[in-house]
């Protein structure tokens, strides 16, 4: 039986030759993540359980990026719990204020996620990872704890859709037009319990960061997981973060797939998602003009180097409109020191931004950038459901970190392109 | 006697439960604010034994345990939708709430009907409209879990 790239790597980390489509199976973990919301629920459901030791200090991830630094006291008291649990155990994978970045971008940063390995976290964007080649997912806080324990997973073998790539993407067209697209295509829930498997032509091109953001958020359009092919560009990514082997995989050439989608990149528009879905899909020509009051650059989707170069070659030597508050946020430490050396930073203070520490902050509606009633914003994040950023009223555009910026300068939702 | 409360496709964790509230570690307190951002009224009028009724892809988005722990501890018996986000059915699965998928009943049943569930059979019985609904059957597997009382459970059962 032929089999996807994901079903490869389930399959062998079940210890099975081959696994089809339904199969039920346990599979062994790479990694088990979680983060200060979701690890201190999986701590508690440990301990409850009566489990007193985790399957490897190495391949657990805690990640206190939510809230942090510490918004409240309730949340000051949710880090001290997986702090604890950390110390306790000795993880050694534990990254606090000083060292935290955004998960999903720190834990490939850091060499924690390589092609081939099989990762879940207490997050739904752990798909992440799927840019590296590797099977990773979102799960819930009683998976994780259960991860820790045992390091394994029961798993569904997922059906996938195959995405085809085909040509080159323009001018301020990034991953997240393609990801938007596509799931302004087949929905919110057009993949749900299935792989995204990206492949064609088109993949070369894109770099590590765009597809990052493509696999970022393939949870928007339902799936378990999107994944790329292993190549020169994850390869050279890889080099210096790890010691451990990657295993490359590759779907058989007669792998079936439910369905198959191709997009075209040499005839995408950069793409807006207006409230309150990801699939609720403009091209920038329909949305421009709308108007608002906050603009965020960050993330997990879009607060990398390429994100954060691309929305500062647009502030570059324009300001922020008056009636703007714009927020940039580097997802890393290492981010937000390569950006100071390459002088973005100054760019973005100086055109009148915000400059923060990493956190997730204002995405889920956490701190650093809250709405108030009947407020819009445009934002490089991953969801614009009702109430994600502030009060039920309050709505977001999803955008590129480009349309971002360009936005900011306008005072409204804008095309890169027809900035003067 | 159940009650009802029915809502559309696309329920997303996020107006299950805000995350501003997920600072709360308390079941009870995030159930007092369970819905908040869909049904502003829910969490004051939702008696034990009431079933939420809802389109595709219910619990859709954040990985957020809290969001079947919220509904759960409003004592609601059970949710029946026509489809699930992956994560929610995971989840439900893994703390030990009942969750139904039948595209039938997600459709015919209205808020305000008198409905009977029957998880082992997976027989929905509408008592207002004299009707019987069928409900996906869980994998083997997933019976185990459920039945050990949650996946730790069941983990610790095993060893």
């Amino acid at each position: 039986m032929p089999m996807t790239m994901t079903q490869k790597i389930l399959a062998a980390h079940a210890g099975l030759d081959h696994v089809t489509a339904g199969q039920m199976i346990e599979a062994k973990l790479d990694l088990v993540l979680g983060n200060d919301i979701t690890a201190p629920v999986a701590i508690k459901e440990f301990e409850k359980a009566g489990f007193d030791k985790v399957f490897s200090t190495e391949k657990i991830a805690l990640v206190l990026d939510h809230s942090t630094p510490c918004k409240d006291i309730k949340s000051a008291q949710l880090c001290a719990i997986v702090r604890d649990f950390a110390n306790q155990h000795n993880i050694q994978n534990f990254f606090d204020v000083g060292t935290v970045g955004i998960e999903h971008a720190l834990i490939p940063e850091h060499g924690l996620a390589i092609a081939g390995d099989a990762i879940i976290g207490a997050d739904s964007h752990t798909c992440t990872y799927g840019a590296l080649g590797a099977f990773s997912t979102g799960i819930g806080s009683t998976d994780m704890a259960a991860g820790m324990a045992t390091g394994t997973a029961w798993f569904k073998v997922p059906a996938a859709i195959k995405v085809v790539l085909t040509g080159k993407k323009q001018v301020y067209v990034s991953g997240k037009d393609i990801i938007l697209h596509l799931i302004g295509l087949i929905g919110v829930d057009g993949a749900l319990y299935q792989s995204l498997e990206f492949t064609g032509e088109g993949v070369s091109a894109l770099s590590m960061d765009d597809r990052f953001t493509i696999s970022n958020m393939a949870i928007e359009c339902g799936a378990k997981n999107g994944i790329f092919p292993v190549d020169e560009k994850t390869m050279a990514y890889l080099k210096g973060r790890t010691d451990r082997e990657v295993r490359v995989y590759t779907p058989d050439v007669d792998a079936e797939y439910v369905r198959t989608i191709t997009i075209n990149l040499d005839t995408l528009r950069p793409t807006v998602s207006l409230p309150h879905l990801p699939s609720n899909t403009r091209t920038i020509d329909q949305a421009k003009g709308m108007p608002l009051n906050q603009v965020v650059i960050g993330s997990c989707t879009n607060g990398r180097m390429q994100d954060l170069r691309e929305a500062a070659a647009i502030l570059n030597g324009r300001k922020v409109a008056k009636n703007i508050r714009c927020i940039v946020i580097p997802a890393t430490q290492e981010i937000y020191l390569q950006a100071m050396e390459e002088g973005l930073v100054k760019i973005f203070i100086e055109s009148g931004c915000a400059f923060s520490t990493p956190t997730c902050g204002p995405c889920l509606g956490g701190h650093m950038g809250v709405l108030a009633d009947n407020e819009w914003a445009i934002s490089t994040t991953n969801r614009n459901f009702v109430g994600r950023m502030g009060p039920t009223t309050s709505m977001i555009i999803l955008s590129n970190p480009a349309v971002a910026a360009a936005s900011a300068v306008a005072g409204c939702v804008a095309d890169p392109a027809d900035l003067t | 006697m159940a009650r009802v409360y029915k809502y559309q496709d696309n329920v997303d964790t996020d107006v299950i439960i805000p995350a501003r509230y997920l600072n709360e570690p308390d079941p009870a307190a995030l159930a007092r604010h369970c819905m908040e951002d869909i049904d502003q009224g829910f969490a004051a009028a939702v008696q034990p034994g009431d079933i939420i009724v809802a389109g595709f892809n219910f619990g859709c988005g954040s990985s957020r345990e809290h969001a079947p722990v919220a509904i759960k501890a409003c004592g609601v018996k059970c949710v029946i939708a026509k489809s699930f986000a992956r994560i929610f059915y995971r989840n439900a699965i893994n703390v030990g709430f009942p969750i139904m998928e039948c595209m039938e009943a997600a459709e015919d049943i209205e808020a305000g009907d008198s409905i009977d569930v029957d998880f082992a059979s997976g027989v929905i019985t509408n008592n207002t409209k004299h009707k019987t609904y069928q409900a996906e059957a869980f994998p083997e597997f997933v019976n185990q879990i459920i039945a050990a009382g949650g996946l730790l459970n069941s983990l610790k059962n095993r060893a």
